[in-house]
């Protein structure tokens, strides 16, 4: 088989597994949503303000909850499960096969953009439905999925990364949790920067992707300035990840 | 490949393999499939493989048997290119597995002790996405019937008994066409016939020309499948050859026992202390010119020697012996 043929049959089976696994299907999709429900009810009807402009919060945190579900499917359900799998000997036994670990690492990045996609998609659907948030249109639009594109590779390459630092799969949960949860925080995406918003906090947002990612969906939906500055912060991000990746990334348990 | 040639080989050595695979490399012009010298191997400090020679013909099946911890795993995972060595040269299929581990991976077939596959894929999915790793990969279906899953090819994973993914972890294994094969403790956790089924796979592939190399704690699994056992403790190998005469054993002394229901007692060297059952034990170095004597003697005064048995020793007690005399010099 060649290259593109193994990749696109490596593709299959692994989406025929995610799918078989209702439960973890329905909660990537869902989980978003949850929280989209939860925060608009709490904090729907206020105002937000970026740069001069004022959006409505329900819009913001559509745009918000939909970078949010990119991340935890990309970033947090690739780390965990990669984890378990290793814990498994999944990886020990693939490793054993003579598949490329160029294959193996697209067709999965490949799966999770395309997981992505389909999560942004659905919450989009969600939030025009529920509270009237409208995605852009045109070149908006393409600007929108191309940070699509880039952010979901790009986090799915840092959850590979970060399995490195994960001893096992009981160590999985907390350890993604302390890495993304405080930036989840810290770069507006469940609480809108003000104006108050401290210096330290506005630099967190600059340096790690995760406000990148969020900013640049946001232009999608609320017509803010869309950056390839943020397109640029995130896929340096991303490509770092795969380059640890390629070369601390473990296939075997450890004991 | 037992060509006519070969069996006649056979015939002028009768120490080396039964079925004829293993021809001495000195009248076969094929190197072997594994050759491996001075092999050593340290976890922090502790020395797990201390100098290892091991040499295993095409076509043979080479069991390595020895305690938990005496340096197995960790000798095949080197052989399969999954750890470094610190020590040795080793040659698999002509290739290093430390430097040519790509190269070596499309001819290698492994049964692992602790693997797992996807567990959402069907039994016939994961053969087939395996087998579409392997340039030269067997029928999928054909693999399936082989190793006895035909009526679970459609069954998650998750739904197989502990012996059926056992039985699928093998497919993965043959599935490639593998010219060498890799067992780490096939049939631990088989029932006895799922286990005898296993075994049959096995001397089939052996039939083919493949060479196998096992693991296993069962000397009945050795003792059935084996040309050469070869015995590994405290990382050392302390006793290699044929089941059959492991530790010289077809020469080693015998026991004989038996039950006498009377209070005769047979003279001197034929008698001892009998047991809580009646069973009276004799330790025989010759026991052929022992039994004429005692069977002499039973005739002689018309007793019935009830339960009277010749007791070699089994390749369990060959190996207990060597694995105790092993332990007891390595530390």
């Amino acid at each position: 088989m060649s290259a593109a043929v193994l990749t696109l049959d490596q593709i299959r089976y692994v989406n025929k597994a995610f799918w078989r696994n209702p439960m973890r299907a329905f909660f990537t999709f869902a989980f978003p949503l949850m929280f989209l429900v939860i925060f608009t009810a709490l904090l729907g009807n206020g105002v937000v303000h970026i740069g001069p402009r004022a959006v409505k919060e329900s819009t913001y945190y559509v745009a918000s909850m939909a970078a949010f579900g990119v991340i935890t499917a990309c970033f947090s359900n690739t780390a965990m499960m990669t984890t378990f799998n290793r814990d498994d000997g999944v990886l020990k036994r693939l490793d054993g096969a003579p598949l490329p670990r160029a294959i193996f690492f697209a067709s999965r990045i490949l799966h999770s953009i395309f997981v992505a996609f389909l999560l942004v998609g659905i919450t989009a659907a969600f939030g025009h439905f529920a509270y009237g948030a409208q995605l852009a249109t045109g070149m908006t639009l393409l600007r929108f999925l191309v940070m699509l594109l880039v952010g979901s590779a790009s986090f799915c390459a840092l959850g590979y990364a970060i399995t490195a630092a994960i001893p096992n799969g009981d160590a999985a949960p907390p350890v993604v949790n302390f890495t993304i949860m405080p930036l989840l925080f810290l770069s507006g995406i469940f609480i809108p920067f003000g104006n108050g918003t401290p210096d330290w906090v506005q630099w967190v947002g600059r340096i790690f992707p995760v406000r990148h990612f969020a900013v640049a969906l946001q232009a999608g939906f609320l017509g803010t300035p869309f950056r390839w500055d943020d397109v640029a912060a995130v896929a340096g991000w991303g490509l770092a990840g795969l380059v640890l990746s390629v070369r601390y990334f473990e296939w075997e348990p450890r004991r | 490949m037992p060509t006519p040639m070969h069996s006649h080989l056979t015939d002028l050595a009768p120490s080396s393999s039964p079925r004829g695979g293993a021809a001495s490399p000195a009248l076969s012009p094929v190197p072997p499939a594994i050759s491996v010298h001075g092999l050593r191997k340290s976890y922090s400090g502790v020395e797990a493989v201390r100098g290892i020679d091991l040499e295993v013909p095409v076509g043979e099946i080479c069991a390595l048997l020895g305690p938990n911890g005496a340096g197995k795993t960790t000798t095949v995972e080197i052989l399969e290119g999954y750890r470094s060595r610190d020590a040795g040269r080793v040659e698999v299929l002509g290739c290093d597995p430390a430097t040519e581990r790509g190269r070596l991976k499309p001819r290698l077939g492994i049964v692992f002790q602790e693997a797992a596959v996807e567990p959402y894929l069907t039994v016939r999915e994961t053969v087939a996405m395996y087998a579409h790793l392997y340039p030269g990969h067997r029928g999928v279906d054909e693999v399936i019937e082989l190793v006895g899953l035909a009526h679970r090819r459609a069954e998650r994973v998750v739904g197989l008994s502990g012996g059926q993914q056992r039985r699928l972890e093998m497919a993965i294994a043959l599935v490639g066409d593998p010219d060498l094969l890799f067992l780490d403790e096939p049939t631990t956790g088989f029932d006895p016939a799922a286990r005898h089924e296993a075994w049959e796979v096995v001397r089939a592939l052996a039939r083919l020309g493949k060479t196998v190399v096992l693991t296993t704690h069962y000397m009945d699994e050795a003792q059935y499948l084996a040309d050469r056992v070869v015995v590994i403790v405290g990382g050392r190998v302390v006793a290699e050859g044929p089941p059959a005469t492991l530790g010289l054993r077809q020469r080693a002394g015998a026991r004989i026992r038996y039950r006498l229901p009377a209070q005769d007692t047979p003279p001197g060297e034929l008698a001892a202390a009998p047991d809580a059952d009646g069973f009276v034990e004799i330790h025989a170095e010759d026991p052929v010119a022992l039994l004429h004597r005692l069977t002499g003697w039973a005739l002689e005064h018309e007793q019935p020697l009830e339960g009277l048995e010749v007791i070699r020793p089994s390749l369990e007690d060959v190996y207990l012996e060597l694995t105790r005399r092993g332990g007891g010099a390595s530390t």
